[in-house]
C-alpha cells in the first residue's frame, strides 16, 4: 500500500536508470536529506559536536571501507592509517600552504590517501582473504609508528599533536575552535551526501560491476576481460580517497587536535569493519546505517542509566554498555547475518506488499 | 508485526527521555564540577584513585563544611577511557551543566587537555590541568584560560636533572653519564623531551629517548635496549599499565633501583605494588605527601567512610594518586572560593571561575586550616605564571609505603621559563593570539 508502483511508467532510459527509481524512495531520500539538513536548527551543541559529526565523519569512512571490502572484496585493516594520512597531509597543506582553500586542501588529502592506499593495495595481487587483513595491518602499525616518530609530519611541536588551524569558507568559520558546530556539520553532511552519491553511482556502473566480478570470483573475472591489478588497485585508492576525506573531517571538524592514537586499530579501523559489518556488506545506505548503530547504541545506553534516574557508578554503566552493545550485536547478527541493508529490503518488500502479502 | 512493537517501543522510549530531560529544573546556589574519569580501560590503575580522591573531597566540603561558603558542590562524572574521542563527548556533555556551567575542567590526560586549549577561550571555561597537559601553557599572557600549577612537565625534568646531578656529586660530574628517558609514546610522553635535551647539551649527559607504545604492556625490546646502553640513571614518564611493566621489566634485567626515577604520573602504588619486592627501592618524584596520615584525610574518613579506615583503604584513599585528587580538588575549590570573594557567594560561571584561579594564593595558612598541613607547599598564581614553578619532591617506595627521599628541589627557572615563552610564543603566532598584557 505505501510503497505501490503501479503507475510509475518511466518513459525515458534516463528515468529507467535513476539512482532510485521508485518515486517512494526519492521522496524519502529528499525528505531525509532536507530533515538532515534541518537538525543544527533544532539540536543542541553536544548533540551536533560529540554525536552527529562523529556519525557522519564514520559513515563517510564505512562508505570508503565498503567500497573495497563489500564490492571489490579486499579484506583491509588499514582504515585507521588511510584516515590518518588524510588527516595529517591535511594538517601540512593548511598550515604550510598560505591561503589553501579549505575544501582543495582536504580533497588534496584525500588524494594523498589513496596513494599511500595504491602502495598498500599491491600485495593484493598475491594475497587473498585473511592474509590481505594481515597485510593491511601493516599498513596500520607502519604509518602510524611514522607519524609518531618524524617530526615533519607534525610540525616538530613538542608534543606531536596536529591541531586544525582556524580556516574560512564563503566567509564562515568551518575549522578551528571558534568555528561553529552547525557550520561544521553542514560541511560534513555535505561531504557525505556527495560523496555517497558519487559511490552509489560508481558501484552501479562498469566500475562497480568490475568490482563485483572480482569480489565473486577473481578468475572467472579474469578470463571474460577484467583486469585484476587495475581493478584492485582502484578499489585501493578510491576507497583510501574517501578514507582519507573522512580522516581529514575528523580532525578539522570533529576532534580538532589529537595524536596518532586516535587512529588505532580498536577505535577506527576494527569500528569501522563492524559498521560495515552490521550494515551490510556491498551497501552504501548500509554503511550509513551501520554508522549509526555502531555510534548511536553505545552513547544511548550510557545516557540511559541516569535518564532514568538509575544510580550506578561511572565504571558499572561502562561495563553495562559494553555488555549490552557486545550482546545486541551478537543478536543481530544471528538474526540477520547480512546486516541493515538486507532489514531494510525485507521491510521494503513486506511493505509493497502488506496489507496482502502472498 | 515484529516491526510495529519495535517502532511503538523506539518512539515510547523517545518521548520517556523528552520527559525525563524536561523534568530537570536548574536549582539555586549550586557550583557544578564536572568530572573526566577513566575507571575502565587500560588506564584505570591511574584512573581510579585519581577519580575517588576527587569524589571525597568534593562529599566532603558539602558533609564538612555545607559546601564552598554556603553553595553546594555538585559533580558529575563521565567516562573518557583516556580516549580522545570520548574526552570530546563528555566534555561537550558536561559544560553545560549546573545552573552557570561547568566551572572549570581537569581533562587528566594530555591528550584530551589539548584538544580543549583551544576550546575552553570560546567556551570561557578554564582548564586546570594540575602538573600535566602543555607545559608552555604556563604562560598566562598567551594562555589566558588554561593553568597548570604546581609545576609542568619541562620544570619537573629540570628537578630531576638537578636530583641526578647531587646524586653524582656535583653538576660537572653529569658529563659522560648516560641517561635513558623511557616514555610514553603520545604527546604526555614526549612532552619532557625537548628540555632535557637542552639539559643535556648544557650539561654534556648522555640523553636517550627510549619510547614505549601505548598502551605499554609489552617492553621486551625497550629493556633489551637498556640493559644494552647500561644507563647511569632512568627517567621515566609512564602512566596507566606501562608503569608496573616497566618496573617489573627493570627488576628482571636486575637494574639498580635507586637509580630508576618515575615522574609523578609513574610513582603511585598501583604501580609498584604489583612488582613485588622488586621494586622496593624505587624512586618517583611528587609534589605532594603520600599516605593518609594528613588531617584532611581523618576528615574523609569520618565524614564519608563513617570511621571505617578498610573501607577507606579500599576506596584507595592515601595512596598517591588518590591524594593527587583530593590536592587538585582543593586547588579547583579554593579557586572557586577566591572567586567568591570577589564576585559573591553563589554559583559562579567559568568566566569568574577564571579570575579565582588566576588570583588563587593558597597560604601555609589556608593549608593548615583545610587539613593540608605537610602535605602541600603555599602556590600563588599570577596572569604571568599560571605554573608558580613549585617545589619538587623524590619520594622513595620501601614496598610497603612511599616516604620523602630528598629535600624539595627547585626547578631550573632560567632555563626551563625562556623554553616555555618561546613556545608559547610561537602557539600564539600560529593561532593569531595577542599575548595580553599582565602589566
Amino acid at each position: 500500500m505505501f510503497y505501490r508502483e503501479a503507475g510509475q511508467f518511466k518513459t525515458t532510459y534516463q528515468d529507467d536508470q535513476a539512482v532510485f527509481p521508485v518515486l517512494q524512495d526519492k521522496a524519502a531520500v529528499f525528505l531525509l536529506i532536507l530533515v538532515a539538513y534541518a537538525v543544527p536548527f533544532v539540536a543542541d551543541e553536544y548533540w551536533l559536536q560529540a554525536i552527529f559529526i562523529q556519525f557522519l565523519v564514520f559513515a563517510l569512512m564505512a562508505i570508503g571501507l565498503n567500497i573495497l571490502m563489500g564490492y571489490a572484496g579486499q579484506v583491509s585493516l588499514g582504515t585507521g592509517a588511510f584516515a590518518a594520512v588524510g588527516a595529517y597531509a591535511c594538517y601540512k597543506l593548511t598550515t604550510n600552504i598560505e591561503g589553501m582553500n579549505i575544501i582543495v586542501a582536504i580533497l588534496l588529502s584525500g588524494g594523498c590517501a589513496a596513494a599511500v592506499g595504491v602502495v598498500f593495495g599491491l600485495p593484493s595481487l598475491r594475497i587473498k582473504g585473511f592474509y590481505l587483513a594481515v597485510a593491511t595491518l601493516a599498513a596500520q602499525f607502519f604509518i602510524l609508528w611514522l607519524f609518531n616518530k618524524v617530526g615533519w609530519f607534525y610540525n616538530n611541536n613538542p608534543s606531536g599533536t596536529i591541531t586544525a588551524p582556524p580556516r574560512e569558507l564563503f566567509g564562515v568559520l568551518i575549522t578551528g575552535p571558534s568555528a561553529s558546530p552547525e557550520a561544521r556539520y553542514i560541511v560534513c553532511l555535505t561531504f557525505l551526501i556527495v560523496f555517497a552519491w558519487f559511490a552509489k553511482n560508481l558501484v552501479r556502473g562498469r566500475i562497480g560491476r568490475n568490482w563485483m566480478a572480482i569480489r565473486d570470483m577473481d578468475i572467472a573475472a579474469e578470463i571474460i576481460g577484467i583486469r585484476p591489478l587495475q581493478t584492485k588497485l582502484l578499489a585501493f585508492a578510491i576507497s583510501s580517497f574517501y578514507c582519507g576525506v573522512a580522516g581529514a573531517l575528523m580532525i578539522f571538524c570533529w576532534l580538532g587536535s589529537a595524536e596518532t592514537e586516535a587512529f588505532d586499530l580498536v577505535n577506527v579501523s576494527f569500528r569501522v569493519l563492524f559498521m560495515i559489518i552490521i550494515g551490510g556488506l556491498g551497501s552504501i545506505g548500509g554503511s550509513i546505517m551501520g554508522a549509526a548503530f555502531i555510534i548511536l547504541v553505545p552513547i544511548f545506553l550510557t545516557n540511559f542509566p541516569p535518564m532514568v534516574g538509575l544510580d550506578i557508578s561511572t565504571a558499572l554503566q561502562k561495563h553495562l554498555e559494553e555488555i549490552i552493545f557486545g550482546v545486541m550485536i551478537v543478536f543481530f547478527l544471528i538474526v540477520e547475518p547480512e546486516g541493515f541493508a538486507r532489514l531494510w529490503q525485507i521491510l521494503r518488500e513486506k511493505l509493497r506488499k502488506w496489507p496482502f502479502p502472498y | 508485526m515484529k516491526f510495529r512493537k519495535l517502532v511503538l517501543a523506539t518512539a515510547a522510549t523517545v518521548v520517556g527521555l523528552g520527559t525525563f530531560a524536561a523534568a530537570e529544573i536548574a536549582k539555586a546556589d549550586e557550583q557544578f564540577f564536572p568530572m573526566l574519569v577513566y575507571r575502565t580501560g587500560a588506564y584505570a590503575p591511574s584512573g581510579i584513585p585519581v577519580a575517588n580522591g576527587f569524589r571525597d573531597y568534593y562529599t566532603l566540603l558539602n558533609k564538612r563544611d555545607g559546601g564552598i561558603n554556603g553553595v553546594t558542590v555538585t559533580f558529575e562524572e563521565c567516562e573518557t577511557q583516556y580516549k580522545t574521542n570520548l574526552g570530546v563527548e563528555c566534555y561537550e556533555k558536561l559544560k553545560g551543566n549546573g545552573p552557570t556551567g561547568a566551572s572549570l575542567f581537569n581533562p587528566y590526560s594530555t591528550g584530551i587537555t589539548y584538544q580543549l586549549i583551544p576550546k575552553a577561550s570560546v567556551d570561557k571555561i578554564p582548564i586546570l590541568s594540575m602538573g600535566y597537559g602543555r607545559t608552555s601553557a604556563a604562560d598566562g599572557r598567551v594562555f589566558e584560560w588554561v593553568f597548570n600549577p604546581p609545576a609542568t612537565y619541562w620544570s619537573q625534568a629540570s628537578a630531576v636533572i638537578k636530583y641526578f646531578s647531587r646524586r653524582a656529586g656535583g653538576y660537572d660530574k653529569l658529563a659522560g653519564k648516560k641517561i635513558v628517558h623511557l616514555h610514553h609514546n603520545s604527546a604526555y610522553g614526549k612532552e619532557a623531551n625537548p628540555t632535557l635535551e637542552v639539559l643535556a647539551k648544557r650539561y654534556g649527559f648522555k640523553l636517550t629517548l627510549v619510547p614505549v607504545d601505548h598502551p605499554g604492556q609489552e617492553q621486551a625490546s625497550q629493556w633489551r635496549q637498556i640493559r644494552r646502553i647500561k644507563p647511569d640513571f632512568i627517567f621515566m614518564s609512564g602512566w596507566g599499565v606501562m608503569n608496573q611493566v616497566a618496573i617489573k621489566e627493570a627488576g628482571n634485567i636486575r637494574y639498580p633501583m635507586d637509580q630508576f626515577v618515575g615522574n609523578w604520573w609513574s610513582g603511585s602504588d598501583a604501580d609498584v605494588v604489583p612488582a613485588g619486592d622488586g621494586a622496593k627501592g624505587y624512586l618517583s618524584t611528587t609534589f605532594h605527601g603520600a599516605g593518609s596520615d594528613f588531617g584532611v584525610h581523618a576528615d574523609i574518613i569520618k565524614h564519608i567512610y563513617g570511621g571505617d579506615a578498610a573501607a577507606a583503604k579500599e576506596n584507595k584513599v592515601g595512596e598517591v594518586l588518590y591524594n593527587r585528587g583530593v590536592v587538585n580538588a582543593m586547588f579547583a575549590t579554593e579557586a572557586v572560593r577566591t572567586a567568591q570573594a570577589k564576585f559573591g557567594n553563589k554559583s559562579l560561571t567559568g568566566e569568574q571561575v577564571r579570575w579565582g584561579l588566576e588570583n588563587l594564593n593558597i597560604t601555609q595558612e589556608t593549608l593548615d586550616k583545610l587539613g593540608f598541613k605537610g602535605m602541600v607547599s603555599p602556590l600563588k598564581i599570577t596572569c604571568e605564571d599560571h605554573e608558580t614553578m613549585g617545589p619538587v619532591i623524590i619520594q622513595k617506595w620501601d614496598g610497603a609505603k612511599w616516604s620523602y627521599a630528598s629535600e624539595w628541589l627547585t626547578p631550573m627557572r632560567d632555563i626551563v621559563r625562556p623554553l616555555v615563552e618561546a613556545d608559547a610564543a610561537a602557539y600564539a603566532k600560529e593561532n593569531n593570539i595577542t599575548p595580553r598584557n599582565c602589566n
